[in-house]
């Protein structure tokens, strides 16, 4: 199949926050996958340029012991760094439906370039608004970012992988 | 056959505790685990009341594993290691030294924690210090992570591989247990 580079839209698009989530998942144990989200996330396409961020505080997990363990100091610094951002610097849609981004990720305060790769569909919402669905995700080395939490396991292994999977699920709707 | 189970929690919801009552529904035949509640009665250990007779919530627990086949110990885990009320236990236990309740007595350990890794570090304190006091340890691990989501409304583990991991350990220390009692007759 012949791959046509789609023209990305001038617009102004925004994420539809009900249909938008920030996700990642992590190896521990050697097995076994950890996987979370944020509930607080905002997106928006303008100039095609995306941006977007996630409210470190809203990670979803109801352990609370749990999640201050993430939010502390170990992982994500909260009190310093209370939002993970990122800025697109280049987006590549192709007419098969594959969409690559190129941009910069910041997570605890630190910025680093990111490939992010997936799938977008175009199309109307029973409201008659103009959608942009686009699921993408990318690997990183929390430890780039400065997460560099581990614990050595009575058997010699690492508890936590250092890969972390971050996808991002977005509906972004065209603005009036 | 009769196997004794120790939790490591006092807490009234600890999920040891349900660990425990989950490996008691998943016994092979004719063998009964048993709860013992008596791990807060214990004063701290000191050798000035290390004397015959013993206190008595100590002779209860000594007794308690005397007249167990095996022991099944769940254990929580505090700051990367075994929780203090678990540890002042076994040094009761481990007393008097050689000849004590725990020796030779086959034991497995579990653990369940709210965390991602189920009390891993812990479990491997607690079979360390078993076999210092010469217990019969099962060299194996049950790590029951994030356990505040870990058990179904039946009380039974959730997660099928976790459950069927758990059936297998107390069906070794059933067996082993087994043995031990044989060799006793």
């Amino acid at each position: 199949m012949s791959i046509t580079l789609q023209q990305v839209p001038t617009d102004t698009y925004t994420a539809d926050p009900v249909h938008s989530s920030f996700g990642f998942g992590v190896r521990y144990n050697g097995v076994a996958t950890f996987r979370s989200s944020f509930d607080k996330v905002d997106a928006q396409l303008a100039d095609r340029v995306l941006t977007g961020s996630a409210d470190v505080r809203s990670i979803v997990i109801d352990e609370p012991r749990f999640k201050g363990h993430l939010l502390a100091d170990d992982f994500f610094d909260v009190e310093n760094t209370p939002t993970i951002t990122f800025r697109s610097t280049d987006i590549r849609l192709a007419e098969d439906g594959t969409a690559e981004l190129d941009g910069d990720l910041t997570i605890r305060g630190v910025t680093k370039p990111v490939t992010a790769k997936g799938t977008f569909a175009v199309g109307g919402d029973a409201f008659g608004n103009d959608r942009i669905g686009l699921e993408v995700q990318t690997t990183v080395d929390r430890r780039e970012f400065g997460l560099n939490w581990q614990m050595t396991k009575p058997d010699g292994s690492e508890a936590l992988a250092y890969d972390v999977t971050i996808s991002a699920e977005l509906q972004l709707v065209k603005q009036a | 056959m009769r196997i004794l189970g120790i939790s490591g929690s006092l807490r009234r919801d600890s999920h040891n505790t349900s660990l425990l009552r989950a490996a008691a529904m998943s016994l092979p035949s004719g063998v009964e685990l048993e709860l013992f509640d008596g791990l807060g009665d214990l004063p701290h250990y000191n050798a000035d009341i290390d004397e015959d007779p013993a206190p008595e919530a100590v002779a209860r627990l000594r007794e308690a594993i005397a007249g167990a086949d095996g022991v099944l110990v769940a254990t929580p885990e505090f700051n990367g290691s075994i929780p203090g009320v678990l540890k002042n236990a076994l040094d009761w236990a481990s007393r008097p030294f050689p000849d004590n309740a725990l020796r030779g007595m086959p034991v497995a350990v579990v653990g369940a924690s709210t965390g991602l890794f189920g009390a891993v570090w812990a479990q491997a304190e607690v079979r360390k210090v078993l076999q210092t006091i010469g217990a019969d340890v099962i060299d194996s691990e049950l790590p029951v992570g994030q356990a505040h989501v870990a058990f179904g409304d039946d009380g039974h583990l959730a997660d099928a591989g976790m459950r069927h991991a758990l059936e297998g350990l107390v069906a070794v220390l059933a067996t082993r247990a087994g043995a031990a009692e044989a060799m006793a007759i």
